[in-house]
Formats: structure tokens, sequence, C-alpha cells
């Protein structure tokens, strides 16, 4: 029972690192990127990478896999997205697809189609005994990991100014550039931390999802979308509210009730949206 | 003067708002075309359903997203159960296609008038999402019931002849691709004649500009419903006509790729002129043959391109140029030398 | 003694902490010629919100000819009789200005809702559509798109379009903000042309035309009704004055 809510946990966290820049994108720039997957599996695969061909130890690999998705994230948006911040959400999801689409299979022919696996430090293999219960070390690591970067966006968001500026642009980005705030750079650097958060989150899930494939965007897009239509896009806390309860009611269901099994979560997420419909996307009544 | 000036006008408005009623000739030989091709090539005969189908699945997301301008991601849901209905009844016993069909759409068109109130309010964005939501619950369902759906290894199904008389099974291809075609077109001429409609109009303007639709004393809501149902019921008929021509249900029909795909083929082809989706659907599915030949892998990469492409330049002059030249084809020649 | 075409009782509306309408009592007589004047700011667009029904009020009714329809729905209220113009053109951008009004007529028809029959076959409505192209002066632009039409003629069709529901109270909502000069007096020329026994509230920041067209004024300030009364007596009022200087000397 407590092994399946710390696997919940775990999965949540993760989920929250991977998914916490598309929510920030959504609620910054009502922008729906449903490529957003691609920026993880690039970040999954430079780890498997450097690990399997160039014997890098898994912990350096991490901040490059988070660098390596950032960089891609800045080319992107300031060739490509930054076109789209005005148009209609069709037009995005319809653009994002079409980025989705275009991304797996270069990611296939430049690296084939079997599953690139991430092979974790012995030291983070196995599990310790707490009280009779089995815990696997890499989930404790990934719940401390991933905890660590939940605390510090959040003490960055609230404390430096920075943050406050970022808050500002958020809540509406006309007043803010009105008061010179560079939204533009914001957007940028925003869109940048959030892939390679991305891409760090994809480092970090390759080992629990049975490596990296090319069909990694697509598999997990929906899983996304759910953690940011529950949790809203109000910030940290809100993501985290909407990983940790996907993640757990995901692993809890498959568990107990597995012929009911992610129909809760869809059920969570179409209820969810009926009750608030403007609550989680729309900022602002200015719609 | 001015009373032939008046005459002028009145010609001039007659004219404009009935430009659309009559079936012109490029329609005419489009539809012949197509009765052609199942004739003329009966070896494609499977390929020819294949777009049929695939075509009105697209026709049905035209009527809500093209003419309404009601966005759906989760258009499959209405499509797959369709087919299973359709599959279900068959293996029940029901063999008889034109049955199976009708009751399969009616169905699909019920689970459409459920679940359109939820669409009603909020934004575009919080619309993709809960239809997505429902085709990916509907899915989950269909895949831990397999006691009904046959979960991954599907459903047996045996036709009887359409009308008792046109064997639709494996060796009745060109059949198949008949029947497919009459379903379509009838439903096709039956959405014309709403798009013309008066009640096509307030759909929109609906689209337009839904507040102002309102203060015009239009019933938004209630018309919205009524052509999501509609819509639902023809995407539930092209599902049953997959099941009932290609024997195969697979739950892969309630994926989020179906209703992507079918959401594509409809912006290749263009919304809101009915004509798209089936445009749309043939150049989607012809491309995808010849492209996974060539490269069976990387189809998808080119369909993707297509879209980053479409996007970038702007959907709406595709639609605009394309509408500029079918206007140009059916604009009366005694008013084009009036001009 | 008829009721009167439009009356509002006690009308309140709270946003959170903000009074936008202040216990407004009015009322506008059949066939009035009403002006509602007053500061920006002072809640003009919401009362007319609250009036034609897209905003619930926090307190108070709407009577239309004497009934209550606080309850109806803003489609339900247009189908009463009730029809307003919008300050920012609520047009249908790629329908043209003849389907615009043949669908506005339909509706008043009930039959709006037909999917059977062919738009625009019936007679009587393309000859009322015509009518009202004609008084507006938009046959030349009648079969083109909205949005390719010049901002004035847009205006125009905005006030056509609220005509075309045949009401018996119009609000007008601004009907000249953003027209240029030149094309001012055409939509003085519609105004002044409009069917005597419908009752329109203008609401206008352009004191012209207010001036102009307007028998009697009703002035709104921070969401209260200051004062009403006929033109004269309202330009001659210490107290709009002073909201108006007040105003100019802030800005």
């Amino acid at each position: 029972m407590l092994t399946i809510l710390l696997d919940g946990i775990a999965y949540g966290m993760l989920l929250f690192v991977l998914s916490c820049g598309l929510s920030v994108t959504l609620g910054l720039m009502n922008f729906i990127n449903l490529a957003h997957g691609a920026f993880a599996m690039v970040g999954g695969y430079v780890t498997a990478l450097l690990m399997n061909r160039a014997g890098v130890p898994f912990l350096v690999t991490l901040p490059l896999a988070f660098f390596v998705s950032a960089a891609l994230g800045v080319v992107l948006e300031r060739t490509l997205y930054r076109r789209l911040y005005g148009a209609s959400p069709l037009d995005q999801v319809l653009f994002t697809i079409g980025l989705v689409l275009m991304a797996m299979p270069i990611a296939n022919y430049f690296l084939g189609d079997q599953a690139q696996q991430v092979h974790l430090p012995t030291w983070l293999s196995g599990r310790i005994e707490f009280h009779g219960v089995g815990i696997g070390i890499y989930r404790l690591f990934i719940i401390g990991v991933c905890g660590a970067i939940a605390a510090t966006l959040q003490v960055f968001l609230v404390k430096t100014r920075f943050g406050a500026r970022l808050r500002a642009a958020v809540d509406d980005s006309r007043v803010a550039s009105g008061l010179g705030i560079n939204v533009d750079l914001l957007f940028a650097i925003t869109f940048a931390v959030g892939s390679g958060l991305a891409g760090l989150g994809g480092a970090l899930a390759a080992d629990v999802v049975g490596g990296i494939d090319p069909s990694f965007p697509l598999k997990f897009m929906v899983p996304f979308l759910i953690v940011v239509t529950i949790g809203g896009s109000n910030g940290i806390l809100g993501a985290l509210v909407g990983s940790l309860l996907l993640g757990v009611l995901d692993v809890a269901g498959k568990y107990y009730a597995p012929s009911i099994g992610a129909f809760i979560i869809y059920f969570v997420m179409v209820v969810t949206l009926i009750l608030r419909p403007q609550g989680l996307f729309a900022r602002t009544d200015a719609r | 003067m001015s009373a032939p000036a008046r005459s002028e006008n009145s010609v001039r408005l007659a004219a404009h708002l009935r430009r659309r009623a009559r079936w012109r000739w490029p329609e005419i030989l489009f539809w012949l075309a197509i009765l052609a091709a199942i004739f003329a090539v009966p070896s494609r005969a499977a390929l020819i359903n294949e777009i049929l189908i695939a075509g009105l699945f697209a026709l049905s997301l035209d009527l809500i997203l093209g003419l309404t301008g009601v966005v759906s991601l989760g258009h499959a849901a209405f499509f797959g159960l369709g087919a299973y209905a359709a599959a279900i009844l068959s293996s029940e016993g029901i063999a008889d296609p034109t049955l199976g069909l009708v009751v399969s759409s009616l169905i699909a068109a019920a689970l459409g008038l459920a679940t359109a109130p939820l669409l009603l309010r909020g934004a575009d964005l919080t619309r993709l999402m809960v239809t997505m939501g429902i085709a990916l619950m509907l899915g989950e369902l269909a895949n831990r019931n397999s006691w009904l759906t046959g979960g991954a290894d599907g459903l047996n199904i045996a036709m009887a002849p359409v009308l008792g008389m046109f064997p639709i099974g494996f060796t009745g291809q060109r059949n198949a691709a008949l029947y497919s075609f009459v379903v379509l077109f009838l439903l096709f001429a039956l959405a014309r004649r709403l798009a013309r409609s008066p009640f096509g109009l307030s759909l929109l303007a609906i689209r337009e500009n839904r507040l102002r639709a309102g203060a015009l004393g239009v019933s938004t809501s209630r018309r919205i419903i009524a052509i999501y149902a509609l819509a639902a019921g023809y995407a539930g008929a092209a599902g049953a006509l997959l099941a009932q021509t290609t024997q195969i249900v697979s739950l892969d029909l309630f994926d989020f790729h179906r209703s992507a795909d079918v959401l594509l083929m409809l912006i290749i082809g263009g919304a809101g002129y009915l004509y798209g989706g089936i445009i749309g659907a043939a150049i989607f599915i012809v491309l995808r043959d010849v492209i996974s030949s060539a490269t069976p892998e990387y189809w998808e990469f080119w369909i993707g391109a297509l879209l980053v492409v479409l996007v970038l330049v702007g959907r709406e002059r595709f639609g605009e140029r394309a509408r500029q030249l079918l206007d140009r084809l059916k604009r009366p020649a005694a008013w084009e030398e009036a001009a | 003694m008829s009721a009167p075409a439009l009356e509002a009782r006690g009308l309140v509306r709270r946003f959170g902490g903000l009074i936008a309408t202040d216990n407004v009592s009015f009322s506008v007589e059949p066939g009035a010629r009403q002006a509602l004047i007053g500061p920006n700011g002072a809640g003009k667009t919401t009362l007319i919100n609250l009036l034609t029904g897209v905003v619930r009020p926090s307190a108070g009714s709407v009577f239309l000819e004497g009934e209550d329809v606080t309850a109806l729905s803003p489609s339900r209220r247009v189908r009463r009789g009730l029809s307003r113009t919008f300050q920012i053109n609520q047009l249908f951008p790629d329908l043209s200005p003849a389907e615009s009004l043949g669908l506005a007529i339909s509706e008043r028809n009930g039959s709006g809702g037909d999917f059977w029959r062919v738009a625009g076959g019936k007679a009587n409505i393309v000859a009322e559509v015509e009518e009202l192209l004609g008084r507006f002066g938009l046959e030349d632009a009648m079969d083109q798109p909205t949005r390719t039409l010049a901002y004035g003629k847009q205006r125009l069709l905005e006030i056509a379009l609220g005509l075309a529901s045949r009401p018996r109270v119009l609000l007008l909502d601004e009907p000249a903000a953003g027209v240029p000069e030149e094309e001012r007096r055409d939509i003085l020329a519609a105004l002044a042309a409009l069917p005597a026994e419908v009752a329109i509230l203008l609401i206008e920041h352009d004191m012209d035309l207010v001036f102009n067209f307007a028998k009697r004024i009703s002035v709104l300030v921070a969401g209260r009704l200051l004062c009403e009364g006929e033109p004269a007596a309202i330009a001659a009022d210490e107290r709009v004055r002073a909201v108006y200087l007040g105003e100019d000397a802030r800005g």
C-alpha cells in the first residue's frame, strides 16, 4: 500500500517536472504546445546516448539533458513558435501536432526505433527496507530531485525579481510590457526553461518507462495535457497538485481496479473541465 | 431612371442570396467521376471505399468545425461508437446492413446529443480537451469491456447483402464501394441542403460571431446541440460503413490518432464548404499510400511538415483562394456580364 | 396610461467589491428619443448589458412593455422586441450585409430554424432586406463579405442589424464611435430616419449627436442616475457641467 503510494508520488513528481513547462507556457502565453513531449524525448535521448556511447556518468548527463533541451527550445521558439502566439487554439494545436509528427520520424531516422535504455548506476538501483516496507532507491531519488526542483521554482517565482516580472506578465502581458517589462525576453527564457525541464524529466523518466523511443512524445502527450487540465496553469502549486493526483490515481487505479484503469483519470479531467471551464485556462476575463 | 436601378439591385440581391442553392456542373461532375472510378477501376475498389468512408467522417467534422466553428479533438468517439455498434449488432444476428447503419448512426447521434451541452461553455481550448477526454474514455471503456467489444481481438462480422441483393463481403468490394458511395452521397446531399437553409446560415453566424447571433435572437445553444448530434450521427454512419464493408473493428478507432487524422484531412481539403472533407480524405489517403510505399516510416514526417506549412502560411488563405475559385465557377453568366 | 416601452427598477450590479450599477431606475416611453450620457467609466455599457440580459443584475428588475423580463436570456428578450447595437462592431465578417440582414429577419419571423428550405427563397424577407439595404445606403456592398466594407458602412450595417429585428425598443451603443468625420452625416441621417414607433435609447459621447437627436436625456455618473430631463435643462444643469468639466480639468 505504501509502496503504491510512493510509486504514485514518484510518478507524479516525474510528471510534474515533465509538465510544468507546458503548464507555464499555457498560463503565460496561452499557447498550447502539444509538441512538449518532443523536448522530453530529446532529454531522454541525450542521457541515454551519453551514457551508452560515451560512458558519461548518469548524474552528469542530467544537467546536459536540461541544457540541450533548453537550447533546442530557444531555437524553436525564436524561429517558429513566436509566429503563432496570437493564433487561434486550433491553429496552435495543428501546428504543434505537425511538429510532433516531424520530430518522431527524425528521431527514428537517426536513432532507430528501438528503445534506448538508461542503465542506472548501482547506487541508485535496488531497494531499501523501511519498517518492513521495500522502497525503490530510484523512486526516492526522483521524489527528492523533483521535489527540490519544485521548491526552487516556487522560491524563484515568489522571491526573485524575475519571478515577480513573470507573474506580472502572466497576469496581463500588455500591462506588463507597458510597465517596461521585456515580455518577449521573458517568453523566450520561460519557454527555454520549460523545455529544459521537460528534457530533464525525460532523462529521469527513461528508466521508469522502459527506455526512450521515437513514440515517446505521442505516448505522453495525453498525460501532460491531463496534468495541465486538472492542475491548471496557475503556477507551480497547481501543476504539482495535478501531477501528484494523476500519478497516484494512475498507479493506484492500475493496481486496485485494472478493469477501469485509465478511465478514472479521463473522467476526472472531463468533470474538472465541466465544473471549471473558464477557471483553468483563461487567466483573465478578457477573452 | 430610379425604377430600373431598383430592379437591377433586386436581381443582384436575389442572385446573391441564392447563389449556392443549385447544383453546379462541377459538383455533378465530381460525383459522377467518383462513380465512374468505382466501375472503371474495380481493382482499387477497396481504396476508394476507404476514401469514401474517411470522406464521410471528415464531412461530419466539417458540420461542426467548418460550419459552426466548434473545435473537436475527439470526433473519433462517434466514429468508433458507430463502428462497434454495427459490429455488435451483426454479431447479435442483425445482419441487414442498412438497418445496422441506421441504428448505429442513431446511437452515435445519441452520444452526441448527450455530450454537446458540455461544449457550450468555456473557450476553444476547453472544448478541445473535453472532446479528447470523451474519446479517450470511450476507448478505455471499449478496451476494458472485451466481453462486449472483443477487446484487442476485435469482433467477427458477417453482413447480409445490402437491400437483399448486393453482397458486400470480401468478394464484394465493388459493391462495398458503391454502398459507401450511396450513403455518402445521400448524407452529403442532406448536409448541403441544410447548409443552404436558414438554419445553416445561422450556424455560420454562430461561427462568425456567437455573441451577435444571440443578440439577433438565434438560440445558439439549441442549434449547436442539434448540429453536434447530427455530426455525431454522420460520424457514426461512417464508422458503421467501415465495420460493415471491411469486416474489421479495432480499438484504435477511438485513438487520438484518428481524431487528429480526420482533423488533418479536413484542414487539407479546406473547412466550411462541405467538399473539403472528401477532397482532403482523398489527398491524405493517396499521399499516405504513395509516400508509404516509398518511405514507409517517414510519411508521418511529410504530413507533419504539410501541417506546419499550412498553419504558417495561413489556412484561411488556402480556403479563401479555393472559395474564390469555386465562386467564379458558380456565378451565373448573366450577372457576370452586368458586373 | 400605457406602460413604458422599457423600464429599469432599482437595478444593481456588483463585481466583487465594485458597484458598477447603483440602484438605477428609469424608463423609456414608447416612441421615445432618449439619450444616456455620462463620463467614461460611468457604467453605461454595464447598464446596457443589464437591460439586454447579457449580465444578470445583483438586484432589481427590467420591464419590457410592462412585462418582467429580468429572468429572460438575451435571445428571448430580442424575440420580445428588445434589440441593441454594439459599441464595437459585432458583425459577421464572412457573411455579406444581405445575408446578415436576411438572417436577422428570418429569426424574427420564427423561420430561422428551418433546415430544409433554401435561405433567400422567401420573397417577403428578400424585399425587406432590400428595403433595409436601401435605407442605410448599403446596396453597393450588399454581396461583399462584411469585413471588406469601410468602417462607416460597417457601422451603418451594425445599426441596420439592430433594426432588422423590428424591435419595439432599440438600444444604440455609441453608434458614431470611431466613424470618420465625413461619414458621420450618414449615421446622423440614419438615426433621424429611424421609425417613429420604435423607442430609442442612445448612448453617446458625441454631444452634437445627442443634442440633435434626443428629446430626453438621462445622465449616468459612477453607476448612479444623476438627473434626467429635456436637453436644454440638462445642458444648463450645474451638476452635469461639473461632472464633465471636472473630467476635462483632470484629463
